[in-house]
């Protein structure tokens, strides 16, 4: 162990703004990318349903017709 | 020209068959999970390695435990750039939608990891350096790779016909991929404030092997995440990109019973 208390470790010997700045901002961006993701297929399956509503298509996809896309 | 070869007789056998979008969409979601839990457990023993087993820096004191961080970050910055290169080149030869729409997949990831490698460099260079920033080679071609990442990103979703946007894509892909060994050999070819490579494959690395030990368990964890959250962000494209076809129906079709069910 490296430390001799929690405050100890906290305090990451007078670097803890720079050590924690880093960890911090690093954990902010990776939950924020993981909420963005996740919402992301979400939306994408909410707006395709209302696309495909509007079409007029079932959204069983039995009448979908099959379109080359390429 | 590939347009003749483009109807299939029969589905490829074996691994290839997942380069079709309707096969790798599933493959995808149940893989990604996977991923991530992988790396949130690499993360915790990295972090529990970095920052309770591994000694304080005799030059450095405690402010070095960001490179359990900054190290990973750079490396997936730029491995993720080479490897968004190659889906493109995989894609203008092949002419594989499901390439682009990798490369695309990654790109975000990417660039979060390129501004990381250059926040905690920031941040670390303030106590060690005595500055937040210098304009020197190292430094000034990872900022070039963040604008790379930025340039790919604001092109692809700005052209709206879907195979000219691959292509524009493609192209900064490939093109920018000359920045990477710039970055990496950077530290050699010129006199720079950042310091020489700490690990290589050629030398004994200058580092404690319980420091060394947490930064590649986190640089293993960053691979993973990188992973699960490209896999993520790939079936909302394909799903995009697939929309007009029978199979996006069916899935579409389940996800509304599921949702039904919910409410």
């Amino acid at each position: 162990m490296q430390w001799e208390s929690w405050s100890a470790f906290w305090q990451m010997g007078g670097a803890a703004p720079y050590v924690w700045g880093s960890y911090g901002v690093t954990l902010a961006l990776i939950v924020a990318e993981l909420v963005l993701v996740i919402r992301r297929r979400k939306d994408t399956v909410n707006r395709l349903l209302r696309w495909r509503r509007a079409l007029g298509k079932d959204v069983g996809g039995s009448q979908a017709r099959m379109e080359s896309v390429e | 020209m590939t347009t003749l070869t483009r109807a299939p007789v029969r589905s490829p056998e074996g691994l290839l068959r997942f380069a079709a979008p309707q096969q790798f969409y599933p493959l995808a979601g149940r893989l990604a999970p996977w991923f991530a839990w992988a790396a949130a457990l690499l993360t915790v023993v990295g972090l529990y390695i970095g920052f309770f087993v591994a000694p304080t820096d005799f030059q450095q004191g405690e402010v070095y435990r960001v490179i359990f961080i900054h190290v990973p970050a750079a490396w997936m910055s730029m491995f993720i750039y080479l490897v968004m290169a190659f889906w493109a080149a995989v894609g203008l030869v092949m002419n594989t939608r499901l390439s682009f729409i990798m490369s695309q997949a990654l790109a975000p990831t990417g660039a979060m990891f390129c501004f990381v490698a250059l926040w905690t460099g920031a941040v670390w260079g303030k106590p060690t350096w005595g500055t937040y920033w210098v304009w020197d080679a190292r430094l000034t071609s990872q900022l070039l790779l963040l604008f790379l990442y930025f340039g790919f990103i604001a092109l692809t979703r700005a052209i709206e016909d879907p195979r000219r946007a691959d292509r524009a894509g493609a192209i900064i892909a490939l093109v920018g991929a000359v920045n990477v060994p710039i970055i990496y050999f950077s530290v050699q070819w010129w006199n720079t404030l950042h310091q020489g490579a700490s690990v290589s494959l050629t030398r004994a690395p200058s580092m404690a092997s319980t420091m060394l030990a947490g930064m590649l368990i986190m640089a293993i964890a960053a691979w993973m995440y990188a992973i699960a959250v490209a896999l993520w962000r790939v079936r909302a494209l394909i799903l995009e990109r697939e929309r007009h076809t029978e199979w996006v129906g069916e899935v579409l079709a389940a996800e509304a019973q599921t949702q039904g069910r919910a409410r």
